[in-house]
């Protein structure tokens, strides 16, 4: 059925593109069009902006929240589940992975979240002016501890980072580049620092000190003059090792898991055309990123991913508390719902290091496994919940259902979701021992209600419910 | 399976984090040390309130429980416990702690490892057992199971929420869900796995507290609770080496001793040593203590000099290893707190965190250390 085909990757699209989307939302967008979508995910300044005001009224430590766990997942938390921009939103998680900086050593959720507006704000425009954005990060900048990177004495941190995990990837420079590009960002640092007594966190603010910068001649990458940062990043971006770098890891967030990071100059990526296709966009539209997921959303590499991507933590739970609604106040228990991706391994604002998070099938182990399927198990068997409600009430509208048809409709509602013949085989033998469910009067339907929960809870209890 | 006299026997390694960096310096308190007073105006324990341990130490009266293990010593006092060049950073830290890598990032736990020697074939998936929401990166190796109780050990397993007689019925489909199905990839057949493990364990760890009966009253505090779920699985006799819980937090920049005050320093040891006074009588009463030992650490102490309310990260810490088989004492001492001496004001830490790990896994595992910890490192002697 051509239509259900349309739910189905329209469902596909906002699950990637964003963090899913409840049945309303995909027919109505399945009637405005795939590509007519598409650009709307690609203008967010389309759609209004998150309502801090809310935020701030009711969690007031949330604006400022310094070193206060779990203040700053808390603010990010709400963007998340109210964004009516999930590209944004998800543009800034995914620079989040690459740019990956952590409160363990910044301890400062302000400067976090002030990186994070950061990538939420420039994160579709030009690759180039981010990483320029970037180097001039004072969060970064201490991150990498380039404020001790001097003239006369160069600190390489920044300086290899840039090149290994932000734009060409391991294998791609020399360790001469290194220290020469190390050479050009020295005098980027911060001023100093407002003492936190008595008046507590100020903004850091970037400072270029030209007297602490070496001018001296470098040569980078074949290339010789007297470089300063913003040259280094310029010829960076013209290699055609950062167009294969970045767009892969595009891939790897958006399209379908590759192996980690650290393997990718030993191991090529599962879909050579497609990365090639997307490098093209990178460099024919001058590394802007809004072109080239214009082109990956509307490829079909893209369309025939669904499910080849294990959903992170961020999005077990983003998703869920979005599909079955009721948690868009910052109510009291915000702060232990923003802490449930640390709990499934994926502390935000906070990854291990600047490698940032193992993803794919490493998000899995037997304390996150069960973490993620009993959040998600207890969400959606809470039919008062009105996300959960309104799937019922869908079911509901058939009047009676076989079991199969119950299985077929929650699979439907709850995604639409894929699941193996084996797996589907066993939710159909748990609905045949429930027997039909009906709606036809009270009683039937209070027990109706209780096994479309149960249907529900086993299905997102799957393994297949782990992929996106 | 049933319990047989060799496998009661085997070592059980209890392992309580103090996670946030616990103050070293008053904890075990150099009291007649006059740099002591000098550099503690704000934090110092008054002398009235320090329990003497010898004419040197003391802890404050708000860890009297542990005093008398002291007293019958069953308590070591493993002293400046850290590494040289220590990051300040509560991750980094910890993740050294856990992983034993001080210089690359690491990826293994070394209790992970430990459960790999255990049981290398994955016999029993309750070997591991831990207390708390996410998984410690000190147990994580890949392949090797491990419980974790998020909450209450009768509520442990998939899908609590469902429960009576549709519990039993959707476990049974939850499992036949997760049966590894021919060809449907490396990753499935993983997550097949883990699911399968962590239904055994429910199975298997369920009976603890059915059979659980004691006259010992725990406190009413969190970690009690974690404590009495260890206590609970060990004297089931189910297998289980290695426990793991923590308590925080003990990053006491400010406040450190304000009165009552639930993140003060007082109030986190006095829940802790009353949790573990219980722990230990349960262990006792249930004739279950003898093969169990109790490691305490904190992933950094904290700044010689206070701040004014309370204290900052530091280098150098104390750890304590204590049981019914522990020879009790001090090991090594403490570094000097002579400004000159100080690395970045810090206590310099003057025994490898990896030493107290190899006599663990030495003398008391029965493991060698070497591959475990990354390397050789003298062993402290509070192990037979």
């Amino acid at each position: 059925m051509a239509y259900q085909d349309d739910i189905a990757l329209m469902a596909h699209l906002m699950r990637r593109a964003g963090f899913g989307a409840g049945r309303d939302e995909l027919e109505a967008r399945v009637a405005k069009g795939y590509e007519a979508t598409v650009e709307e995910l690609l203008h967010p300044e389309t759609q209004p902006e998150v309502d801090e005001y809310t935020l701030m009224r009711y969690q007031p430590a949330a604006l400022l929240p310094g070193g206060q766990p779990p203040m700053g997942n808390v603010n990010w938390m709400y963007h998340l589940v109210n964004t009516k921009r999930p590209l944004e939103e998800k543009m800034a998680l995914f620079w989040h992975h690459v740019f990956a900086t952590g409160n363990s050593k910044v301890d400062n959720y302000d400067q976090l979240l002030t990186q994070i507006k950061l990538f939420r704000d420039k994160g579709m425009g030009n690759y180039r002016d981010l990483l320029l954005d970037v180097a001039k990060n004072p969060t970064m900048i201490f991150w990498l501890d380039n404020q001790q990177n001097h003239g006369n004495a160069v600190n390489e941190n920044w300086g290899r980072e840039l090149l290994e995990l932000f734009s060409l990837g391991a294998g791609n420079y020399t360790e001469t580049d290194v220290r020469e590009c190390s050479r050009a960002f020295t005098g980027w640092t911060f001023a100093t620092k407002i003492p936190r007594a008595p008046y507590g966190r100020f903004p850091w603010q970037f400072e270029y000190r030209p007297e602490d910068h070496d001018d001296g001649e470098k040569v980078f990458l074949g290339h010789k003059g007297r470089f300063n940062g913003e040259d280094i990043i310029d010829i960076v971006v013209q290699q055609p090792a950062c167009g294969r770098f970045i767009c892969r890891h595009l891939y790897n967030f958006f399209v379908a898991d590759e192996p980690q990071v650290p393997a990718w100059p030993i191991e090529s990526p599962r879909d050579q055309k497609a990365i090639d296709t997307l490098v093209g966009a990178f460099r024919d539209s001058k590394f802007d990123m809004r072109s080239i997921l214009r082109v990956l959303f509307n490829s079909d590499f893209f369309k025939n991913a669904r499910f080849q991507h294990m959903k992170s933590p961020a999005e077990v739970v983003v998703s869920t508390l979005r599909m079955v609604g009721g948690h868009e106040l910052p109510a009291p228990g915000i702060g232990d719902l923003s802490m449930q991706p640390t709990y499934m391994g994926q502390d935000m604002l906070n990854p291990p290091s600047v490698e940032g998070w193992h993803t794919g099938k490493e998000w899995i182990n037997s304390g996150s496994l069960m973490a993620r399927v009993n959040f998600v198990a207890e969400k959606v068997g809470d039919t008062s919940l009105p996300g959960v409600r309104a799937i019922i009430d869908r079911l509901k509208a058939h009047g009676t259902l076989a079991p199969d048809q119950l299985v077929d409709g929650c699979l439907d509602l709850i995604g639409p979701v894929e699941v193996g013949a084996d797996t589907k085989q066993e939710l159909v033998a748990q609905a045949k021992e429930w027997g039909q469910v009906a709606w036809d009067n009270e009683a039937h339907a209070e027990i109706a209600d209780q096994r479309a929960a149960e249907m529900l809870q086993l299905i997102v209890a799957t393994r297949e419910y782990q992929f996106g | 399976m049933p319990a047989t006299q060799e496998a009661k026997k085997d070592p059980v390694i209890v392992v309580l984090q103090l996670t946030g960096g616990n103050d070293y310096v008053n904890t075990v308190i150099p009291y007649n040390n006059p740099l002591y007073r000098d550099n503690r105006k704000a934090v110092g324990i008054p002398d009235n309130q320090i329990m003497h341990l010898d004419g040197q130490y003391g802890i404050p009266q708000y860890m009297a429980p542990l005093k008398q293990f002291w007293d019958d010593n069953k308590l070591a006092i493993l002293h400046g416990v850290g590494w040289k060049e220590s990051p300040r950073s509560h991750f980094r830290a910890m993740d050294i702690w856990h992983t034993c890598e001080p210089v690359k990032v690491g990826t293994e736990g070394w209790l992970g490892r430990v459960a790999r020697e255990f049981d290398p074939k994955k016999e029993n998936v309750v070997t591991t057992v831990s207390f708390g929401p996410s998984l410690p990166r000190s147990l994580a190796v890949a392949g090797v199971p491990v419980a974790c109780v998020g909450g209450p050990l009768e509520n442990y397993g998939f899908l609590p929420t469902i429960q009576g007689n549709q519990r039993k019925q959707i476990l049974e489909r939850f499992a036949a869900m997760y049966k590894p199905a021919v060809g449907t990839g490396a990753v499935m057949d993983y997550m097949a796995d883990t699911g399968i493990d962590s239904l055994k364990g429910e199975d298997i760890l369920k009976v603890a507290p059915q059979k659980y009966s004691s006259t010992v009253q725990y406190p009413n505090t969190p970690i009690a609770r974690k404590l009495k779920g260890i206590a609970q699985v060990h004297f089931a006799d189910l297998g289980s080496r290695i426990f793991y819980c923590d308590h925080s937090t003990f990053d006491t920049h400010a406040g450190q001793n304000a009165a009552g005050s639930p993140g003060s320093h007082p109030v986190l040891w006095k829940a802790v040593t009353e949790g573990i006074d219980a722990f230990m009588q349960d262990l006792r009463e249930h004739d279950h203590a003898d093969n169990v030992i109790l490691l305490m650490f904190s992933e950094f102490g904290r700044r010689v000099r206070d701040n004014g309310s309370g204290t900052d990260h530091g280098a150098g810490g104390v750890a304590f290893v204590l049981g019914d088989k522990v020879k009790g004492g001090h090991y090594g001492e403490m570094p000097s707190l002579e400004a000159s001496k100080l690395v970045q004001g810090d206590l310099d830490p003057n025994m490898d965190f990896r030493s107290v790990y190899s006599t663990i896994l030495d003398k008391w595992l029965k493991l060698n250390p070497a591959p475990i910890v990354n390397g050789t490192f003298e062993q402290p002697a509070f192990l037979n």
